[in-house]
């Protein structure tokens, strides 16, 4: 009986140890970034790229926006990389964070329904799409999560003068999701909802949802990539969180978005220091 | 380690009283069989006496030390062969594998249940069962063995074979206690009779004159009232 | 209708083509989940097993406490270790966030108490019936606790199986300990929630047939034992 415990205290050992990261290969960096950039697949894109030019493996934490920040802001990751601008350069200030730059944006579409019960499809004026919709008290669904995308929602509906809340319940449905699990709500319910346009390209669970509003330039998405502040946290990777930063924003970095498509169309457009 | 002195032994469960103020002296040499009907306290007495239960009140006191041995009335057998079963019990007793291995195999020659060595014991059958609890008590060599009611659950041939081993292990110098409700049975193993009423030691007399001339209206109406 | 047929097809495309991620992300559950068991049996069978035949004031609310925490939701488990692990809090030097071994600890402290709650009323069943005949051949507690976990091996043996099932169907601790990084702590589990969010239904779906052919896999296997072990040892 003693040896079966022998047996399994080997086992657990060796377990442990081969699930702890073989400290050998150290050259890595956690990156903290969005459910949306992971799941439009522009990082299975470029990362490989960043290891042949450096040789640093990347690991890519996604989370919303807002879970993203907290992440950086505890020093759980070395470098962030969400589209929230206000929000970064707050915590910039704040002394979070350093090296900031804006790195590459995209814009959010309205998705909705075919039948299109609130009539904005076509259009390419969002806040007026939006006033429309909730005179119609057509179904809405939102992420809700403090996400970079929520956050943008909410200044639309800001800028519509409408105050959702007032839908909540009804029209107006938070899910406190992901961007795809939203979707997917959406979906299911026949509700409009605002999307990036990256995650709407790699959807798969479209049911009868179509674009309904794009082109504002309201609906214009702004990424920007930053160093988690080491002299808050020691242990932060700084010289090869840098040559991430350096790398992304170079010409280099700057093609591999550009060129990154989802059948033929371009995902997102580079503008690091313009 | 014997004798045995009992010396106002109580045992209450909570609120219930189920032995009450025991005094006996109990004497190497005699088989002593315990009797009483359902209830009057048999198998309390020789847990107690076994150390299995504290008494209550009062004492129980051996003289010197030595080695006692129960067998229970269903044999409790570990999942592993008949062998192993006896080696267990000699080894808790501070016994080598090897010496333990040696005097299991002697003991299971002695009750016949060679053939059985390397058999899981637990799928031996109700007699074998207990014959190989016998085996393994027999084995540690004690000075007093208990039995509660042994045989209650086997078929008479198993009991017969049961019965023949408790004269065998007497006879090698093992002083037997143990309680039965088979009255022919207490007949054919006793020397002596501890008759238990509610509790209470009533008669601590040889067999004979129990079972010819009992000496208490209880025990009187208990042996009229049992059938053998 | 479609989805389940196009999620057999996914299942089977993925299992026949050995695809080299499917295999990577199954056979790291594989690793943590049967990591976490390992030590977990360590860890809770000895405390099951003296809960079971030790006596001491306590006991009682001890065992109650036990078995509530067999309920745990793993989801919160998997926040108390992240605030654990986080740089930001008091393990934090020890860089263990987003890492498999996070989520290791994670699923042992979820399955720690099922080992120990489960095979505390096993050997407690046991301990009634063998107390009084391991008592008269002179066993102590700690003796008699060790005898009883030999002899009641092929119950424990299905207990650690379904602690292994439980912990390789969770993904609440794996999720937020693990931060499902591609290559590095992404399970069957985080992989079919991350396809669900992605609406690739079918892919996930086959997953989730690949994790539940598992399951049954598990429990044919504690059958079968069970069936073995009445067989041979009675």
């Amino acid at each position: 009986m003693i040896k079966a415990r022998g047996i399994l205290a080997a086992l657990a050992l060796a377990g442990l140890v081969s699930a702890v990261p073989a400290l050998a290969q150290d050259k890595s960096i956690t990156v903290a970034s969005t459910t949306s950039t992971e799941n439009s697949g522009l990082f299975k894109h470029i990362l490989p790229l960043f290891k042949k030019r450096t040789g640093i493996d990347v690991k890519v934490v996604a989370q919303g926006t807002g879970q993203a920040l907290n992440t950086g802001k505890r020093g759980d990751a070395d470098v962030v990389f969400v589209h929230d601008k206000t929000k970064e350069l707050a915590m910039v200030k704040a002394g979070d964070f350093v090296n900031r730059h804006d790195v590459m944006y995209n814009d959010f579409v309205v998705v909705g329904p075919k039948g299109d019960p609130a009539k904005v499809g076509g259009s390419k004026d969002v806040v007026a799409s939006l006033k429309k919709i909730a005179y119609a008290k057509a179904p809405f669904a939102s992420r809700g999560d403090k996400s970079g995308t929520h956050a943008a929602e909410l200044r639309l509906w800001k800028a519509a003068a409408v105050d959702p809340a007032s839908g909540k319940g009804s029209w107006y449905r938070e899910t406190g999701s992901g961007m795809g699990a939203t979707l997917n709500t959406a979906a299911g319910m026949n509700a409009y909802a605002l999307t990036d346009r990256g995650t709407w390209l790699s959807f798969k669970n479209r049911a009868d949802l179509v674009i309904s509003v794009e082109g504002d330039k309201r609906l214009f998405n702004q990424y920007g990539v930053m160093l988690v502040n080491p002299a808050r946290h020691a242990h932060v990777k700084k010289d090869l969180g840098q040559a991430f930063i350096d790398w992304i924003v170079s010409p280099e970095g700057q093609k591999a978005i550009a060129d990154y498509t989802i059948n033929g169309e371009q995902l997102f457009f580079s503008n690091a220091g313009k | 380690m014997l004798p045995l002195q009992l010396e106002s032994l109580s045992f209450s469960a909570g609120d219930t009283a189920i032995i009450r103020g025991i005094s006996a002296r109990i004497e190497a040499g005699p088989r002593t069989i315990v009797l009483g009907a359902n209830g009057a306290g048999k198998s309390v007495l020789m847990r107690l006496c076994h150390g299995l239960l504290r008494p209550t009140g009062g004492t129980v006191r051996w003289q010197g030390s030595g080695c006692q041995a129960m067998v229970f009335q269903r044999p409790v057998m570990l999942r592993r062969s008949a062998l192993e079963n006896v080696v267990y019990g000699l080894r808790l007793a501070g016994k080598s594998r090897r010496e333990a291995l040696l005097r299991a195999g002697d003991v299971l020659e002695a009750v016949e249940l060679s053939h059985r060595t390397h058999s899981p014991a637990r799928v031996l059958s109700g007699g074998e069962q207990q014959r190989l609890a016998l085996a393994r008590a027999w084995a540690l060599g004690p000075d007093v063995l208990f039995l509660d009611e042994p045989t209650a659950s086997l078929d008479p041939a198993a009991t017969q074979d049961i019965e023949r081993l408790i004269a065998a292990i007497h006879a090698s110098g093992t002083k037997i206690i143990m309680t039965t409700h088979n009255l022919g049975q207490a007949r054919r193993l006793g020397d002596e009779v501890l008759f238990l009423n509610k509790g209470r030691l009533i008669e601590h007399t040889p067999i004979d004159r129990f079972f010819s001339h009992p000496a208490s209206s209880e025990a009187a109406t208990f042996l009229k009232g049992e059938l053998p | 209708m479609t989805d389940l047929s196009e999620a057999f097809a996914a299942a089977w495309t993925l299992i026949a083509g050995f695809d080299a991620e499917l295999a990577r992300v199954v056979g790291l559950s594989l690793r943590v989940s049967l990591s976490a068991v390992a030590i977990a049996t360590l860890i809770g069978l000895p405390l099951g097993a003296l809960l079971a035949v030790g006596r001491f004031r306590g006991r009682q609310p001890l065992i109650v406490l036990l078995n509530a925490m067999m309920g745990l939701p793993p989801v919160v488990i998997g926040l108390v270790v992240y605030l654990l692990l986080s740089r930001a809090g008091p393990l934090g030097a020890f860089g263990l966030l987003f890492t498999p071994s996070a989520m290791v600890i994670a699923q042992t402290i979820l399955i720690v108490p099922i080992i120990a709650a489960l095979s505390r009323q096993s050997i407690d069943d046991a301990w009634r019936e063998y107390e009084e005949q391991l008592r008269s051949l002179g066993a102590g507690p700690v003796s008699a606790a060790m005898t009883l976990v030999w002899d009641t091996r092929f119950s424990l043996l299905t207990i650690i199986l379904a602690g292994f099932g439980r912990a390789a169907a969770e993904v609440g601790a794996v999720m937020i300990v693990g931060g499902n990084i591609d290559g590095v702590t992404r399970v069957m589990t985080t992989t079919i929630a991350l396809e669900t969010s992605k609406g690739d239904l079918p892919l996930a779906l086959g997953l989730g047939i690949i994790l539940i052919l598992l399951i049954i896999f598990l429990n044919a296997l504690a059958a079968v034992t069970r069936g073995f072990a009445q067989r041979r040892y009675g």
